[in-house]
Formats: C-alpha cells, structure tokens, sequence
C-alpha cells in the first residue's frame, strides 16, 4: 500500500488505486495511473484530462527518469496530482518539488524536520523548471518582461 | 572575471548549509554510506584508497589571485601542504577529513568558490580554453557562454540523477585547445555568414573504455536559444540514456547506438518543444555576464620585445610563452611537470606564489590547463624576466610544455580506488629517461591513466599508456597517434603490453623511429601519421618474441 508521507495540494486525495500505463487505455473509468521509469510519459497526454493522480515510481533513488517524466507532465497542463513513489529521500524532495511533483510517498519514512529543512534550504533557482519560481535571471532582469 | 552577485553568494552558502546537514546526518546514522555516498559525490567528495578526495571546481579554469592563494591555505590547513590540479581544470585535495569538508567549503564560498557537481552522475564543471580572452584566434571570449552554462546546470532539478557523469566544454577558436570533441556536449561559438554568433553543438564524445569523437549534431543554434538546446540534448539522454550497465551509461553509447541522426532528431523535437517553455535566460543576462569578461586595462604602446640574454630564459620564453592578442604581452604557462615531478602537483608555497604573480603582473588572472599547468595570462613583456626569475626559484621554471616531460598522468594506483596500475612513478620515470633528450625530440604529448576509465586521457595523447591489471602484476599498453583539437583522433594499441621498465624502453624505441625518420618541421604524431605503425612496431617489438 502507498502511504503519502508529504503532500502539497488541498484537494481530496485520490483513493482509486494506481493502474499501470499498459492497462489504463482500457479501463477508461481509470483516474490514477502509475509510471514506471522506462514508460514514456507522452503516452499519458492524449488522457490527461481523466487523470487525477500520477504516481511516479523511483525503484532506486539513482534513477533519475522520472523527474524527466514529470516535467514533460507539467509542461503538457496537467493539474491534477502527481506523487512520487520508491525510493524517495531526503535529498531529492527540493529537486522533486521544482519537477511538478507535489506528494511524496516514500517506502521509508523521511525524518519530518529533516525534510522541511531540505525543502527550505535554498533561498533561489537558477533555472526554471515546473515548479514556477522565478530564476535568478529574471530577478535579475526584471525588466525584460518578454521572459 | 566573473563575480558573483547576492544570488550566487545566496546559492552557494546554501550549499554549505546543505553539505554540513548531510555530513551530520552520515555522521550520526540517520544516512547510510549508500545513501550519502551520491550526495557528498555531487559535492566532489571521493573516499579513495587512503582517505577522502575532495575535487575543487575551477569554473573553465579561471581563477583570481586570491582565490588560488586560499587554494594554498587549503592545502596547509586541511591537507599535506600541497594540490593536484587535474585535467577537468579544477584541484583535488588528497588527504581529506569528513568532518573537516563542511569548512573547507565554507573557507571556499568566501572566495566565491565551491565543489559543487565536481562529481556525481550530473553535469559536471564545464571546462573551455585555457587562452580564453589572451588569445587573437577565438571569434569571441568563451567563458561568459560557460558561465550561463554553469548557471543553467547548477543543482538542475532535472538533471541531476543521470544515467552517468556530463562533461561540457565551449571553445570559440578554430584551435582546439579543450579537447572539445572529447566531451558528452562540446560547443563551439561560431559566427554565421550574416555575423551573428551561434553555438555548434558536438554531442557524444568522451575517452573511457569506449573512446568516440563527438559528431557534430547541429551547426548552427541561435546564441539565445544556447541553453534550450542543450536541455533538450540532456532530457533525451536521460529519458533513454542505458542505466542497465554503468560501462555503457555515456551519452555516446546513447548516440552511438541511435545513430547520429535519430539522436539529433529526437533532440530536434524536443528542442520545438522545449522553445515553448521560456527556459532560456535573456540576452540582458548575457551581456551582464559578458561586461565581466571584458579585457582587463592593457596598455598600448608597450614595448613588444623581450631581453633574451639569458639563454634558459630563452629556451623557456620558446617553450612555455604564447603570442597574446595585445602588443606587448605575452601568455606564459607554468609547467607543474619538473622533472621527476608528480603530474599536476604544486605545494602550498608554489600555489601562493602564483597567486602572487597573477596578483603583480597578471591582472590577477590564472588559469588551470587541461594539461595540468597553470596559465598567467596576461603579462606585460617587460616584466615576463622577473616573473620567470621568481618561478624558476620555486621550481616553477620547467622549460617543457608540450614535450614528452609534459605528461598528463591520472593519479593511478597510488591514489585511486578504480586504478589497476599506478600512473605517478611511471610518469616520474618517463620525465627523467627522456629530460635531456626533451629538446631534440620537440613536441611530443605522452599521457598516462592508471585503468581504462582513461582519466589521463591517454587515447589522445600522441604517445598514451594505458595501465591494466595482468594477472596480479601492473602491466602498461602503449598506444601511439591519439590527439585533441581540431584534427582529433584516437591512439592504436601497439600490440603486447609491457612491464614499467619495458614500458619506458618501448616509449624510447618509438622516439627513436622518430628522429631517425622525420622529415623536415614534422613532430612526433606528423611523422606517425605518414609512416604509419609498422615501423615503430617492428623497433618496439624487436628482439622479443610477440608473445601474449
């Protein structure tokens, strides 16, 4: 069973259990699907509008395709929830967080001060990503409004 | 030079912050070494053989007087008195404490320096030309499109768990001094028939076990669309770069196996999309970066001749001086290769005193080489003879660059935990078999690397040895006609390997095909080149049955 340690959003969590990419053409009642690092999330967009969760799994914390997988998801307009499952440490959560993702479901449980000092570290960014802080460049620039 | 603002000091005193927390938290249990381990790599952290390595970046090899002076400190306080520079222009510290790392860094940001992505499966510090802004040939100074590359990849949420390490380097002249087709990314500044500047992109070389020279995958992208480029190279390479074995992990397996052309498109598409995305920085951020890199006050009207009447002063002038793009100045680089010397090595003492030269006579500019040397840049002709006199007092003075005392040796087995031979002593023997034959033999680069990992980029070197594990004992390949630049090309395994002293004997039979068959102005790799392999060969290999 997952179990969401942190999460980022105010809406109702998803109860229905997380279909893998393969059989979510089929069941088109579907609305929680699970990626696995080597699906290709593109598969997922002509249905984002059905989707309201997205379970990301990272089955070793080294595997990075899965932030790749979750940008490409915010870059596409999906809104819905996108939760990172696995192998989820302390360390990765501000990376995941600039990705898109926005609950977390580590297998181990993260230390929870730990983890809200590691989300709060950095003051800035230095580039943009799903997440839509403003780079340092555009504080920097802030009139080159074009950006 | 580049300087940092309120954002880069912010940025890189979090990452203090950050380093000290994870070194606490491996301390006090609540992380495993397995967990850590990819954490305190991206801070350029190694547990080697003996102790901690910690790997400095040089961002594409520049540095102030002041910060190559703490480089110095760093060595006395927290090391043995002494600093490897390395061939990705930064410096390693071999005999680091865990404890003590957290300092270091913080000793660091106040210098506006760090370790950031020094190591790890990210993109790495990206490297350039060591004559970046010296040099007449370069279409524009490379370093400010570094920079916003270094920006860009600085603690990339995306990138930063891929498949294996990313090296890039940007070089704007047609001379290759980088090793730029050598890299995961090479880029090349170029200037199109209608005068504007654009990036060449050169994707998927690198040395390793599987040496490529990277194809050119795109000839010409806009300079403000530079860093969208390259996002869209780096998110295809780590969508379907291999993971399933760490030999095969490179973007150029990526590229090889794809082809040049389906690689590209696949960038090419996303590349459209990635436009959509509002990634790249604005022009305004470039400028802001590029009037930091404007030249320093140079005077015209200096006088443009030199006193060569000491003659060692002469034959350094010949060997270690480059003509600078300004009158009356000159680029001098320091060999760190004295004769039966470490590669690369330079004590607390020597570090400062070239910090101190910079400070006087340099603009307060060095530089660290690819080649394991150091670069003052800009030195006023008239006072290159008291700069030279003050080296030469340090042991600083080695007339040798790019000459077969020149060696880029890995640090090998004496050192490295991946290392099936050690690189160091054979290198300190070649340096003194070959020193007084140095001059008549010229330009000759020899480069060593202790595993096939090829860290001593010995695939490109004109002479390159390669030490493998045989059975237990060390025993060295020799490969001949490798070189970086703009004529790039990969050294051929002469045959049966050899022990450390065959190994010296080998190298002296090869030199001496040489000099008995040059022709008139041809170097070492020239002469190669037309006669081909038989010749040196059948010298190597005489005497001795070719058993296996």
């Amino acid at each position: 069973m997952v179990e969401t340690q942190l999460r980022f959003r105010d809406d109702e969590p998803v109860g229905d259990p997380a279909v893998t990419v393969d059989s979510f053409g089929d069941q088109t009642n579907a609305a929680a699907v699970r990626l696995e690092p080597g699906d290709d999330a593109r598969d997922l967009l002509p249905h984002l509008s059905r989707i309201k969760l997205v379970d990301v799994n990272f089955p070793a914390y080294t595997d990075g395709r899965g932030y790749s997988a979750a940008r490409i998801l915010r870059e596409a307009g999906y809104t819905g929830e996108l939760r990172a499952v696995g192998d989820v440490l302390i360390d990765q959560l501000a990376f995941m967080r600039r990705c898109g993702f926005d609950s977390f479901a580590p297998q181990a449980p993260l230390n929870a001060a730990d983890a809200a000092a590691a989300l709060e570290r950095y003051p800035d960014v230095y580039t943009p990503a799903a997440d839509g802080r403003a780079p340092i460049w555009a504080r920097r620039h802030p009139q080159d409004g074009n950006r | 030079m580049y300087q940092y603002d309120q954002y880069d000091h912010a940025m890189v005193a979090a990452r203090v912050a950050d380093f000290r927390d994870q070194v606490r938290r491996r301390l006090d249990g609540s992380m495993t070494e397995e967990q850590f381990r990819p954490l305190r790599l991206m801070n350029g952290l190694y547990l080697q053989l003996h102790a901690y390595m910690l790997r400095v970046a040089v961002p594409y090899g520049t540095l102030s007087g002041a910060q190559m002076h703490m480089l110095g400190d760093i060595a006395d306080k927290y090391d043995r008195g002494y600093g490897h520079f390395t061939t990705r222009q930064n410096i390693q510290y071999n005999w680091i404490k865990l404890d003590e790392a957290p300092d270091i860094l913080a000793d660091l940001a106040s210098v506006e320096m760090h370790a950031i992505q020094t190591s790890g499966n990210c993109i790495r510090n990206t490297t350039s030309d060591q004559y970046a802004g010296a040099i007449a040939d370069e279409v524009v100074d490379p370093r400010p499109y570094a920079e916003l590359i270094r920006q860009w990849s600085t603690f990339h949420p995306e990138f930063s768990f891929l498949p294996r390490k990313f090296k890039m380097a940007v070089i704007a002249a047609e001379t290759d001094r980088a090793a730029m087709r050598l890299h995961d990314i090479g880029i090349q500044i170029v200037k199109n028939a209608a005068g504007e500047l654009g990036a060449a992109f050169y994707v998927g070389g690198g040395m390793g076990r599987t040496p490529m020279i990277a194809p050119l995958i795109r000839e010409f992208v806009p300079i403000d669309q530079m860093i969208t480029y390259s996002e869209a190279c780096l998110r295809v390479y780590n969508r379907y770069g291999r993971r399933d074995n760490k030999y095969k992990a490179r973007i150029k397996i990526l590229v090889h196996e794809l082809g040049r052309d389906e690689y590209t498109r696949q960038v090419e598409a996303e590349f459209a999309h990635l436009l959509t995305q509002g990634i790249e920085p604005p022009l305004a951020e470039l400028e802001r970066i590029k009037a930091q890199f404007a030249d320093p006050a140079f005077e015209s009207g200096l006088p443009d001749t030199l006193d060569r009447s000491d003659p060692d002063f002469a034959v350094w002038v010949d060997t270690n001086t480059h003509v600078h793009k300004q009158p009356g100045y000159v680029i001098a680089t320091i060999s760190l290769k004295p004769v039966g010397g470490i590669p690369g090595d330079a004590t607390a003492d020597q570090i400062r005193l070239m910090a101190a030269l910079a400070r006087d006579y340099s603009f307060d500019e060095l530089r660290v080489t690819h080649t394991q040397n150091i670069v003052l840049p800009h030195i006023g002709k008239a006072d290159l003879y008291a700069v030279w006199q003050q080296l030469n007092e340090a042991g600083l003075g080695t007339p040798n660059l790019d000459r077969i005392g020149d060696i880029i040796a890995c640090p090998g087995l004496d050192y490295c935990s991946l290392a099936n031979a050690r690189s160091i002593p054979l290198a300190q023997k070649i340096s003194e078999r070959f020193a007084p034959r140095e001059a008549e033999i010229g330009e000759l680069k020899l480069k060593i690397s202790g595993c096939i990992n090829a860290c001593g980029h010995h695939h490109a070197g004109h002479i390159g040895v390669l030490g493998v594990d045989r059975k237990g004992t060390e025993n060295y390949q020799l490969l001949l006609g490798g070189c970086e630049g703009a004529d790039t090309s990969l050294g051929t395994i002469t045959g049966p390997g050899f022990d450390e002293d065959g190994i010296v004997d080998a190298i002296e039979k090869a030199t001496e095909v040489y000099l008995a068959q040059r022709g008139d102005g041809e170097r070492f790799l020239d002469t190669y080149r037309r006669v081909g392999m038989a010749p040196f060969k059948e010298a190597i290999y005489a005497k001795e049955p070719a058993h296996g």
